[in-house]
């Protein structure tokens, strides 16, 4: 190591000196940190969008348009951007505007942290048939395989959600409502199926088999042709 | 700086990735070091991140070492060193958010990571700009390998891949507990023991040569 060097020794600055300067600091400091969220803000946007929207295109498939819907006052309407909250899901329509199900945003606690999905459910046929975990902090190695493990994400492909999902051990499913629990991460798996019902509870009485409302025109498109589905980390 | 004038270009840079190394020397910086070190990917990242956020703190320190009084020096660097920081969480937010949501909680505690602070008192405030900047450079290098050999190791054996790609067919059944925190603890142990002992026998040859050379004389 290098022997230690006394710091040039200097008058003593008054007090006004030092508060200068830290405000100096932080001011520029400011400045620079405005400056970096403003550019790179828009990209950030984009990519949460984007994110969302082939989470939407993966849980339902076979849908071509999208549309944020809202429910307001008894009926689902369609809105513009906004923040997600408990009244929010996207419908999923063929390119005819027919509507094929909804995608629905729900959360609650996982074994660590806050876990957010977005299932796909389908009105008349009354099922499950796609589910994507948006976030989560699940114990990597263990409770991550909630997404990164396909065999308990196909549970989630043709599932029915009445009279309630049933978490069973690992094997042994045998009905259409039960969903295998993977080894090693009970409390993630049942955390999942617990989120979808409460959320399907919420939702179910609330959601038309008909189109509520069409989706507005040029709006949400399909998925990028030509694109490789995003990969499951 | 009178200072600088005994200081080797190369020596100042090439310290950090093995004599002075930040993690298997100085033992600092052991939050990340413990946290995100589960995959080589994520160490890689957390690595890239520090790198830039030291060089850029030492060379700022460096160079603005004359206006910084020194009743207030430790707030300054660690104003620095946050804004720093806040600029690399953003672009990694937004140019490689997969990463981000994996390292997420973890790059805003690069600020506490006391290997940076450190670098700043004991380096970067008493050099020229040129050292301080090789100085930096060297010891986030030697973070970043340091990290990496503990990732790598943790996921070849916690999940039997490297850099996602899996290693061994499927038979082989993964060590969980290494990419769990008691793994870290356990790799980073093995790993010290190995430098120490290196370490010694190091010393052990060097005394055997002045030994010999003596009776020979």
């Amino acid at each position: 190591m290098n022997q230690p060097v006394p710091l040039p020794s200097t008058r003593e600055p008054g007090s006004v000196r030092l508060v200068l300067s830290l405000a100096l600091a932080g001011l520029i400091s400011g400045i620079a940190i405005i400056g970096v969220y403003e550019a790179t803000l828009p990209t950030i946007t984009a990519n949460k969008a984007r994110e969302l929207r082939e989470a939407v295109f993966k849980v339902l498939p076979g849908v071509a348009r999208m549309q944020r819907l809202e429910f307001i006052e008894g009926s689902l309407q369609p809105t513009e951007g906004g923040a997600v909250n408990d009244q929010t899901l996207y419908g999923g329509y063929t390119s005819n505007g027919d509507l094929v199900g909804y995608a629905i945003p729900a959360d609650g606690p996982g074994f660590q942290d806050t876990i957010r999905l977005l299932y796909g459910y389908l009105p008349k046929e009354r099922k499950i048939v796609g589910m994507e975990i948006l976030e989560s902090r699940e114990t990597p190695g263990l409770g991550d395989k909630i997404y990164k493990d396909l065999v308990f994400v196909a549970n989630f492909s043709n599932l029915v959600p009445d009279p309630e999902i049933l978490t069973v051990k690992k094997g042994t499913r045998s009905a259409a409502n039960e969903v295998d629990a993977i080894t090693g991460a009970t409390i993630s798996s049942k955390a999942v199926v617990r989120i979808i019902n409460e959320a399907h509870i919420r939702w179910q009485p609330r959601l038309p088999s008909v189109a509520p409302a069409m989706p507005l025109p040029d709006n949400e498109t399909g998925p990028e042709t030509g694109k490789p589905p995003r990969e499951i980390r | 700086m009178e200072t600088d004038k005994n200081l080797d270009a190369y020596q100042e840079f090439v310290k950090g990735l093995w004599r002075d190394n930040p993690v298997f020397v100085q033992v600092l910086g052991m939050c990340p070091m413990l946290a995100v070190t589960n995959s080589a990917i994520n160490a890689l990242v957390m690595g890239g991140a520090t790198l830039f956020v030291l060089i850029g703190s030492s060379f700022l320190v460096a160079s603005l070492k004359k206006w910084i009084p020194k009743q207030v020096r430790i707030s300054l660097y660690i104003i620095i060193i946050a804004t720093f920081v806040t600029v690399a969480d953003y672009s990694l937010l937004a140019l490689m958010p997969g990463v981000h949501k994996e390292l997420g909680a973890f790059i805003p505690l690069i600020v506490a990571n006391c290997m940076i602070l450190g670098r700043q008192e004991a380096f970067a405030s008493r050099h020229g700009v040129r050292f301080a900047v090789l100085d930096a450079a060297g010891m986030a290098l030697g973070f970043t390998l340091a990290l990496f050999a503990l990732g790598s190791v943790r996921e070849i054996l916690g999940n039997g891949s490297l850099f996602n790609i899996p290693l061994f067919g499927d038979t082989f059944e993964p060590w969980v507990i290494m990419i769990l925190p008691p793994g870290g603890f356990i790799t980073l142990g093995l790993i010290l023991l190995v430098f120490n002992w290196a370490a010694v026998r190091k010393q052990r040859f060097m005394q055997q040569v002045a030994e010999a050379e003596r009776e020979t004389l």
